[in-house]
């Protein structure tokens, strides 16, 4: 992992995010109340922007930069939750020294685990940690093999089984809460985007 | 989309700082990052209240900084919650060595977000959460109920005791009093139009209501068909006095707040309802608040709040206020 990976996988993701916008704001305004795709897109379009601010600074400088603008520029949850991930891969231990896939997974890990004690939410509660927990879970187990990337291609599957998941879920945390039984029968939103995230930066890795 | 609008991106800005000119002599705007402020700095002892969250239901919380109330505000964009470096800039702005209350309405995404805001600041802090909706029900299986509208009396109530002097833990305790004596349903007739999204955030049919609806268009208990006033009205009031069982003799405030787009004729229609209501069950009414405090953009619809008061209530309902959107007693 470095700065340039970060600035073209955000790069990368903000063109799926935005050709799947349409089907995220429908999902949303079934169970949410319709902002959580305007948020994700403004949040990659700032990180984006930050290309010249952060391409030649040190990671740890980099992803600090990357969380404050998440968290400044988002608001609502995926504000704090994704700000929350990015400023804990900025504290990770030796990031001046070369990141390879163990230590991304590593990264990754603890940022998802903070995620989920910001949020307070499990698996099973139709939120986009769904995806995230199971996705961690993974790449727990990948983590040290050397021959990652057919592993890479079991993460996209279970990101893609855990989000379609969520449809038949009760949800228990965030807006679609309120809903109780109508909330049944929809994919949770920030599920559909954290996977479309992972599923675009997993194929990246495979294909480089 | 029929809106007063340039650009969507300058949309909250420009709102903002009409906001701040229109009001300079209560208060200041700080834009990058927003927060609303007083004009006059906190007196030293006193314990500054801030309380922040989506934009778009104006008056609420901008309108309700002054004396009295609120000593700043973090507006969010529409809908959605502000973001951690305004409530720490905030905080550092207006605490002037008492410490600061925050005021959260319990939504995720404001919890989120006012509690890394809190992490950041370094100086004296609490919170507390508002949660008076009985639409939808209280179990550990949910977030909770939402904060609404009795935000604006926790705001009002919890204001006047900071202004006489009252500790940060005496105003966290007064304001959690305030939150449980109280309970709030609301009813919508139309949606709204987040400006971003440009369409309606619900279909719902003419002849329909969503009973219990939230803050933000989200649904409630349940789509029915709509009916004469007295029946609505009577519908809400059971759901809060099954709630909250106020005694015979207890007084209580009725609050009957629109979400934008119900004109106050209507409002004081359903106030007169609910007064009927109320008293052929024997609750007493003796204060009251009509108006649009706690809005969702242009929705039309109503909530009704009921707040079981005393004497420390009454006390701090009825002191000054002077805010944008409050105003008594100077």
């Amino acid at each position: 992992m470095s700065v340039s990976f970060l600035i073209s996988q955000a790069k990368s993701v903000q063109k799926v995010i935005d050709e799947n916008s349409a089907e995220i704001e429908v999902l949303d305004q079934k169970i949410g109340d319709g902002d959580h795709i305007f948020n994700i897109q403004r949040g990659l379009k700032l990180v984006v922007e930050l290309e010249d601010s952060i391409k030649d600074l040190p990671l740890a400088k980099a992803l600090n930069m990357i969380a404050m603008k998440v968290l400044s520029g988002i608001g609502g949850s995926s504000g704090a939750l994704f700000g929350t991930f990015f400023m804990t891969m900025a504290k990770s231990p030796d990031l001046d020294k070369d990141v390879d896939f163990n230590k991304a997974c590593e990264m990754i890990i603890s940022g998802i685990k903070a995620m989920k004690e910001r949020g307070k939410a499990d698996v099973g509660e139709k939120t986009m940690m769904d995806v995230l927990i199971p996705v961690s879970e993974k790449l727990n187990e990948l983590k040290n093999e050397s021959e990652f990337k057919s592993g890479l291609s079991e993460v996209i599957k279970i990101a893609e089984e855990r989000m379609l998941s969520t449809k038949d879920m009760l949800a228990t945390k965030g807006r679609a809460s309120f809903l109780g039984e109508r909330a049944k029968g929809h994919i949770d939103p920030g599920a559909r985007s954290s996977q479309l995230i992972i599923d675009t930066i997993c194929k990246s890795v495979i294909n480089n | 989309m029929k809106k007063f609008i340039n650009n969507n991106d300058d949309f909250l800005k420009e709102s903002l700082t009409g906001f701040g000119k229109a009001h300079s002599d209560i208060i200041n705007v700080n834009l990058d990052p927003s927060f609303v402020s007083r004009k006059n700095k906190t007196k030293d002892g006193k314990v500054s209240l801030i309380s922040g969250g989506g934009s778009g239901h104006e008056p609420m919380h901008g309108g309700f900084v002054g004396h009295g109330m609120l000593d700043a505000a973090c507006p969010g964009f529409v809908f959605s919650a502000p973001t951690p470096d305004q409530m720490q800039a905030a905080a550092e702005h207006v605490d002037s060595g008492a410490g600061v209350l925050f005021i959260v309405k319990n939504y995720s995404g404001d919890i989120m977000n006012f509690q890394m805001g809190a992490e950041m600041y370094s100086g004296k802090n609490d919170s507390i959460v508002t949660n008076d909706d009985v639409a939808v029900e209280d179990s550990t299986f949910t977030t909770g109920r939402r904060g609404v509208a009795a935000t604006v009396l926790v705001e009002k109530i919890v204001g006047s005791l900071a202004e006489h002097s009252g500790s940060l833990e005496e105003c966290k305790k007064l304001g959690e009093k305030v939150n449980k004596n109280a309970g709030t349903m609301g009813v919508a007739f139309t949606s709204c139009t987040v400006p971003a999204a440009g369409k309606p955030t619900f279909d719902i049919g003419d002849d329909e209501m969503e009973f219990g609806v939230g803050i933000h268009g989200e649904p409630g208990r349940k789509r029915e068909k709509i009916q004469p006033s007295k029946t609505i009205v009577g519908n809400i009031l059971e759901a809060i006095l099954d709630n909250l069982k106020p005694e015979k003799n207890e007084k209580n405030l009725l609050f009957v707040n629109g979400m934008g787009g119900t004109p106050l004729t209507e409002l004081y229609l359903v106030y007169e309802d609910a007064c009927q209501i109320l008293q052929s069950k024997g609750v007493q009414v003796t204060k009251s608040l009509v108006g649009n405090y706690c809005t969702s953009l242009e929705m039309q619809g109503a909530s009704i709040t009921l707040l079981k008061c005393d004497d420390e209530i009454l006390k701090h309902w009825d002191s000054p206020v002077h805010t944008a959107a409050m105003r008594w007693g100077m």
